[in-house]
């Protein structure tokens, strides 16, 4: 570690602020355009919603009152495919990703007319159209024979698929080393200064130089966009996730609330709450989990839960992302969400090459993703 | 199954003696151990084999910790051996890979 911080000083083309999901793929994006880059990680006291979330690669019902974010979510997931097979060709690492579509069980039928009139509303903006089925009860049942007598029915969508988000990031870091990109661990980035246009980053163990920075710090970039000219109104919001131990393959597609991984392992988790910097689990929320679990897959009730975490999403007001560059400091950007995984391939392309060459794809809508729409 | 065991009881006073029958077939366990230390002393190789790779494994921790004990016992499939005491007229089987949910279960 000390060598990696020694080479550092030289500085670098491009510096990232934060080796999570959103930082390591934008990282590798650029490093892949022939920059030098260097990822500046404050390490495993990170909170690190990359390790946490639920591995979805989810479109549906995404951007329900902003097409840019919908229109984003897709182009990311059809990117996802290359992008997987690229980094399995790559690093030898089998990402697990399945985009078979997948299904937003529904309890009662109120939530499922709405979750129909939001998706029905969703198309009627989406003039290529926006594919989705509603399915009642027994279309359900046909698709899925596990589903339980309560459930009022689901809605599919085609573009939705699951992925290993621990795989994902191994290779993405693996990927990202092998073409030079540097990772300096425990370099928690404290503050940045634009200096004759530059940035000069500074952790507790020294000061980097780089001509460009790229703020992927999650819950951090709060404070550090400031210092950069940018206001960003991030928070965290807390998931709570359950694991059960490894079953026999009985669930083909991903569910916004269980999932089975490809090992068998069934992941559950569907909770928001808003508990500031609190990362811990609570019994109630992990009954609540657990009892909705078993009553859309009623199979589950004897299914032994093995463990259990809490993580932060990186919340906006508006829940989109914000990609900005700083007007007053050009060469600052930000890059922010709370769907690392699904927009991973959208980061790790177009977003990436929008930072390392400056002209953005006009399909990414970028002024949409201006973070000057939360002040009003 | 059964094969020489390499695990030898030391000499411990006043056990009980209880049988259990781990895949069919009748083996003589102490009153007060684990399922686990039974298995291991009988020379049951492997006590389980994994849900991915199908590979065998053998209790491990003997403490609740690692899950490399897992097996059937009395038609539970995924039980803990370690963490499982043995009565008299147990019935024990390897977990075979990932347990099944369907059917039997509901």
């Amino acid at each position: 570690m000390a060598a990696g911080i020694r080479t550092s000083r030289n500085g670098s083309d491009v510096a990232v602020v934060g080796g999570g999901l959103v930082g390591l793929a934008v990282a590798l994006g650029i490093q892949e355009k022939g920059q030098q880059v260097t990822i500046y990680d404050e390490g495993d006291i990170a909170f690190r919603a990359s390790r946490g979330n639920f591995g979805l690669v989810w479109v549906q019902g995404k951007g329900d009152s902003y097409p840019a974010y919908a229109n984003l979510s897709r182009l990311s997931a059809r990117l996802w495919g290359d992008m997987a097979a690229s980094l399995e060709e790559s690093t030898g690492i089998d990402l697990q990703l399945s985009q078979k579509g997948g299904l937003f069980v529904c309890l009662s039928e109120s939530e499922l007319s709405q979750r129909a009139n939001m998706l029905d509303q969703m198309a009627a903006n989406h003039s290529e159209g926006y594919p989705f089925e509603v399915l009642d009860h027994q279309q359900l049942k046909e698709m899925v024979p596990e589903i339980g007598p309560e459930v009022a029915g689901a809605t599919w969508g085609p573009e939705d698929g699951h992925v290993n988000p621990l795989y994902l990031m191994r290779a993405l870091l693996k990927r990202f080393t092998s073409l030079g990109g540097k990772l300096i661990n425990s370099a928690a980035i404290n503050s940045v200064q634009p200096i004759n246009g530059q940035f000069h980053l500074h952790s507790a163990d020294g000061r980097y130089v780089s001509d460009k920075v790229v703020l992927a710090a999650g819950l951090g970039n709060k404070k550090l966009a400031s210092m950069v000219g940018i206001e960003a109104p991030i928070f965290p919001n807390r998931g709570q996730v359950l694991i059960a131990e490894r079953v026999k393959h009985f669930l083909d597609y991903p569910t916004g609330h269980v999932r089975q991984t490809a090992e068998g392992t069934i992941q559950c988790g569907d909770s928001k709450e808003d508990v500031g910097f609190d990362s811990g689990t609570t019994t109630d929320v992990i009954a609540d989990i657990a009892r909705r679990a078993v009553t859309m897959f009623p199979l589950l009730k004897d299914v032994r839960l093995i463990r259990s975490w809490g993580a932060l999403r990186i919340m906006t007001p508006d829940g989109h992302p914000i990609y900005q560059q700083s007007e007053e400091f050009p060469g600052a950007f930000l890059v922010t969400c709370h769907s690392g995984v699904t927009l991973a391939a959208a980061h790790a392309g177009p977003i990436a090459d929008w930072i390392a060459e400056g002209n953005p794809d006009p399909v990414l809508n970028l002024e949409k993703f201006h973070a000057n729409r939360f002040q009003v | 199954m059964p094969t020489d065991s390499r695990f030898n009881r030391l000499p411990v006073s006043e056990k009980g003696l209880v049988s259990i029958c781990i895949e069919g077939q009748t083996i003589t366990a102490l009153e007060g151990e684990s399922v686990a230390a039974a298995v291991l002393q009988a020379g049951v190789r492997p006590s389980r084999t994994t849900p991915v790779t199908d590979s065998g494994r053998a209790p491990f921790c003997m403490m609740g910790v690692c899950f490399d004990c897992l097996m059937e016992i009395d038609g539970k499939p995924n039980t803990q051996a370690c963490m499982t005491e043995v009565r008299d007229g147990m019935v024990v089987n390897i977990q075979r890979g990932a347990r099944q949910v369907l059917g039997d279960d509901l």
